[in-house]
Parts: structure tokens; sequence; C-alpha cells
């Protein structure tokens, strides 16, 4: 397992470093693979990406326009339509897989917004401490303390419908668990001495938390941006769902909703009520297993508990 | 013999200031953080875009003097700080003006929903604390073991189940009766109407209760659940257990008198924390099964949009959730004697 330039040949210092990188995405990737659930979380979720970002090769969008819709009304599961028709004769097998693109582009968009946001105070609040970084985790713990879901609703309310509101809505109320991380792995990495040597060679705030804080509060990161993915997408469909989204895109929540106020659930039409459903309970589990297949990879002090 | 007298005196003193230093920090940040929630809902619900009077009037012909007096009456024609005062000054009286669908005063509303929605999320989150509770000592206990390794796969499936969706499922499967099923319980509402006597109401809103609640407890349980095992996880290794072996006790004894109650003690807080959750979960079943309780008058406020309603509702969820953290950080060192040095 020696570096590419053999025995007593020194070998430049970026060639070591990035034999070290490639020998710790090993040792990773060794870790990881060793959690089964979180190998069926990726399964997962691959087939699930792939579907979604291929759909537009085999659905037609005129067939999922409420004008276009090519069958009857409720019409149930055959082989023509596998899930049967919604409530203007689309195809629900044709909607739920279309609707996977929205529900995770606005999981991936909320979530990056809400790790963005959560990173930058809890880098910020465990570098520069003090009154400041007191009071910004005062802020952070009032808005862990309100519903997230009130907050969200009344975000989502009171700005325009779309798709980005909800995205909005999301990012802004699901910071603060990060941020919290984030302060606490600062101020751990910050106690080491490197960040001293960093400070004693004339590295400026700026510096030392972009070049020396921000790689290794990442990891810790990683984990809880999977793991709030799910949380995201349930977050978007339950706001679709109270008619808090867009009317005009397709959503797992959208869908659920349009069911409901086409009366699906009293006259027992299942196949309009299950797959979206089912397809949100599968991706957020998906994330949900990666989260903390993660998590129990970079996080050692967990890895004996599953 | 004087001078530890006076030693435990002064100790006690300290303790007494400690002690008092600490209730004073946790009651001021509530206080701060109701004082927050009051100016953040204000100004939230005031950034609306568009006129709230002509929401109120979509639908109708209404003359231009008749929108000047809706805007009189509601306050609207105000200068800001005007309106803010005022609505503060509304709060200390538990009046948050005038519902802009009902028109009627919306603590009233408040009032008359409050009742159903605490029958419904108290009964859901005892039952999901208490089902959580016991199925996570036995997966921390026997961690590893096949049934912990069910438990917390069940648990994490229903993680990730949307809780409306569930309730949705609940009503098609077992409500409906359009399947296999007959109509097993209602669709919906918290009584029939026309139903008389104690008795007979109590049942009948017990029946109205079943799904409602299975399915917040379905969704809730699994929180619990999983941190109770983790709360075990954290006391299993811990050496008074092996001294507790070593005297001889059977494992149940071990698991009951020693585990169990300090593991439970983080679980209790914990519990209380998640209150926000339980409150999220009350306003998507409370809809799903129209149930008339505050998280039904906050989707019928988010759908006019009823302004004062809605803010009201914020204020009053964001309280609730404010005050049980107040409660829990009050109550813990009481029960956990280790915070309290």
């Amino acid at each position: 397992m020696s570096g590419p330039a053999g025995e007593g040949v020194p070998a430049s210092a970026r060639a070591l470093a990035w034999e070290r990188r490639r020998r710790a995405l090993v040792g990773f990737c060794r870790q990881y693979a060793r959690n089964r659930a979180g190998l069926y979380g990726l399964g997962g979720l691959l087939l699930i990406g792939m579907v979604a970002l291929s759909a537009p090769l085999f659905i037609d969008q005129a067939a999922i326009s409420v004008t276009g819709a090519p069958g009857q009304r409720f019409e149930s599961p055959s082989v023509e339509y596998p899930l049967g028709t919604d409530a203007f004769g689309r195809s629900v097998l044709d909607l739920v897989v279309w609707g996977a693109r929205i529900s995770l582009a606005v999981g991936f968009l909320a979530t990056f917004v809400s790790v963005a946001l959560g990173t930058l105070i809890g880098i910020v609040a465990g570098h520069f401490g003090g009154l400041g970084g007191n009071a910004l985790m005062r802020v952070t713990d009032w808005f862990m303390v309100l519903p997230t879901l009130v907050m969200a609703i009344a975000l989502a309310a009171v700005l325009s419908r779309s798709t980005l509101t909800i995205v909005v809505a999301i990012g802004v109320t699901a910071w603060p668990v990060t941020a919290r991380l984030v302060r606490a792995q600062t101020l751990a990495v910050e106690a080491r001495p490197f960040i001293e040597r960093a400070r004693a060679l004339g590295g400026g705030h700026g510096y030392v938390m972009v070049r020396h804080v921000l790689p290794n509060v990442m990891p810790v990161v990683l984990a809880q941006t999977t793991l709030l993915v799910a949380e995201a997408i349930i977050m978007e469909s339950t706001l679709a769902f109270l008619g808090l989204g867009d009317p005009a895109t397709i959503s797992w929540g959208g869908i659920l909703q349009e069911a409901r106020n086409a009366g699906a659930v009293s006259s027992g039409i299942w196949w309009y009520m299950i797959p979206p459903g089912l397809a949100i309970a599968l991706v957020a589990l998906s994330f949900t297993l990666c989260g903390r297949a993660l998590e129990g990879v970079l996080n050692p002090r967990l890895r004996e508990r599953r | 013999m004087t001078g530890a007298a006076t030693v435990g005196r002064a100790d006690t003193a300290a303790r007494r200031s400690r002690v008092l230093r600490y209730v004073g920090g946790r009651l001021l940040t509530a206080v701060v953080s109701l004082f927050a929630v009051m100016v953040t809902s204000f100004f939230l619900f005031r950034i609306l875009p568009g006129d709230p009077v002509r929401a109120m009037t979509t639908g109708r012909e209404v003359t231009v003097e008749q929108q000047a007096e809706l805007r009189r009456q509601f306050g609207l024609d105000q200068p800001l700080w005007q309106q803010f005062l005022d609505y503060c000054a509304g709060l200390a009286r538990f009046d948050f003006g005038l519902s802009y669908q009902y028109r009627v005063p919306v603590s009233e509303l408040i009032a008359e929903a409050i009742g159903p929605t605490v029958l419904l999320a108290g009964t859901g989150t005892l039952v999901a604390a208490l089902i959580g509770v016991t199925l996570g000592i036995r997966a921390g206990w026997r961690h590893g073991s096949v049934g912990d390794r069910a438990n917390t796969a069940v648990a994490l499936f229903l993680f990730s189940v949307p809780s409306f969706w569930l309730g949705l499922l609940f009503i098609v499967v077992l409500a409906s009766g359009t399947g296999w099923l007959p109509g097993l319980f209602p669709t919906g509402g918290m009584a029939t109407p026309g139903v008389d006597g104690v008795v007979a109401v109590t049942v009948d809103v017990g029946h109205h209760l079943v799904l409602p609640v299975a399915t917040m407890v379905a969704v809730v349980y699994a929180q619990y659940l999983m941190i109770m095992r983790s709360s075990m996880l954290d006391e299993t290794g811990a050496d008074y257990l092996t001294t507790a072996r070593a005297k001889g006790l059977r494992d149940a004894l071990v698991l009951r008198r020693h585990a169990v109650p300090n593991a439970l003690l983080p679980t209790v807080t914990l519990i209380f924390l998640n209150l926000g959750r339980v409150v999220g979960g009350v306003i998507l079943i409370e809809t799903v099964f129209s149930w008339p309780g505050l998280g039904s008058l906050f989707y019928s406020g988010l759908q006019v949009p009823d302004l004062p309603l809605v803010q009201a509702l914020f204020v009053v969820f964001a309280s609730a959730v404010i005050i049980m953290n107040l409660l829990a950080d009050l109550v813990y060192p009481l029960l956990d004697p280790r915070v309290r040095t």
C-alpha cells in the first residue's frame, strides 16, 4: 500500500496528500458497506434518482397536463394504466414518477438552504464566541423551540404560492439543528493546535474559518444533511397537502391534496392515494437509512450502537 | 463543630442562590422567547402581499365606502406602530381581534377549539409515550436482538411516513366502508349529532377518537422509542449495573430497579422537548379527520387567509411549546440529582 512513487523516492507533498485522501475514502467506503441498511438506502436513492432524472424520456408531458389527459376519470388499475387514473384521467403512475422530480428538487434545495445557513451561523458563533456568538445561539435556541411546521406554514402562507416559497419556508425553519451541531464541532476543532499554528502564521478570521474549520466540520454536516433531506421531503409534501404549494406543479403532496379534494378518501379510490404516500415514505426512509449509516461511520461514538 | 455548621449554612445559601439563578434564568429566557414570538407573529403576517380587505370580500360586490368601513372596523387604517401597540395591549387581555371569516372574536373560537385539541394531543402523547418507552426499554436492553432490529426498522419506517397520509389510509381502510371492511369508525368529526346522555356521548367521542389517536401514536411513538432505546444503551455499560448483577439480582430486577429509572430521566425531558412535533402532527391529523380543534381552525384560517385567526393560533402554538419547555427545564433538576450540581 505504498504510494505510486515507490520505496526510497520521496513523493511530492501533493502526491502524498492525494494518497492519504484515497486511502481515507477507501476506508470510508468499507466502513459504510458494513451497514446493510445503509446500502439498501443508497440503492433505493440511486434507483429513485435515476427514475426521476430519466422521467422525461418515457413520459409525455402532454399526458400529465389536466387538459391532455388520455384516460377516463378514476379508472381502476389496468395494463394501460398500472396504477389507474386520477380525477382528470391522467395516469397515476406517470404522476407519481413525475412528482419525484419536484419532491427531490425541493428536498435538496431546501436542505441546501438550511445547511448553508446553519453552517454559516454555527461556524461564526463557534469561532467568535463572546457576546455575539452567545446572541446567535440564543436565536438558534429560539428557532429550535418553535414548532417547525407551524413556522413553515406561516411563512408559506404569507409569501406567494410557488415552489420557491416552499424551499424558503423549509430552509429558513430547519437550520437550527445544523447550527448547533456545527458550533459544537467548531469549538472542538478550534481547540486543536493546528488552528493555533494557522493563527500564529498570520491567518485571519476568514482564513481560519474557511480553510481550517470548515473542512473539519463538513463530515458532521454531511450526515446531518442526508437526514435533513428526508425531513425536507416530508415537509414539502405536507405543505403541498395543506394547499400551500404551487398548484401548477405536480408533487407528491399535491397529488394527495387533489385526491382528497376529489373525494378519493370516502369513495375508496386507493390507487389514487397509496402510491404518492408510499413514494414519500420510501424516499424519506432511504435518506434516513443513508444518513444513519453515514453518522455511524463519521461519528465513532455511535459506531458500536448499530 | 461550629466551623462545619457554618460551612453547611454557607453551602445551603450558595445552593439556594444557584437554584434561584437557574430558575430566574429559565423564566427570563421563556419571557424573552414569548415576546419574540409575539413580535414575529405581528410582523410576519403584516408582510402579506395583497390587501386583507380584498381577501375578506372575495366574491362579493363591495363599495369603496364599505371597504373603508371594514378597514376601520379591523383597525387596518391605523399606522403600523399603532396597530402593533393595539395588538400587544390586546394580547395582554387575550383579545386577538375579530376573525375575518367568522366575524366573531378569535378568542372565542380558540376557547371553543382548545378542549378537543388537548383531548386529542394529550391522549395521543400519553399512549405514544407509554408504547414508545416500553418498546424502547426492551429494544435497548436486548440491543442487537431480532426484536430490537424489528422494532427499530418499524420505527424508522413510521418516522418516514407523512402523518396525513397515514390518516387518509386509516380512513379509506377502516372508516369509508368501501373496501373489504365495513366502516368500523367514523370518517371524521368528534361527535355524532343527536347523541345524548353522559355515557353515550363519552362512548361516541371515544369512538371518534380512535383513528386520530392511532394516527398520532403511529407517527410520534417512534421518536420516543428511539430516544428511550439510546438512553438505555448509554446505561448498559454502567458499573452500577455490574454491581447489581454481582450481588445476584435477576436480570428483570436489574432492569426494573436500576437501569430503567436512570434511563428514563433524559427521556422525560426529551418528551417535553419534542412537543413541537406533536403540535405539527395535531394540525395535520385534525385537518384530515375534521377534528374540531385548533389545528382545523388553523387550516380553515389559512384558506382565506384569516389574518387575526392565523396570527393568534401561531402565538398559541408557539407559546404552548415554549411553556412546556420551561416546565421541562424546571422539573428536570428535581427528577435528576446528577444535573443539580
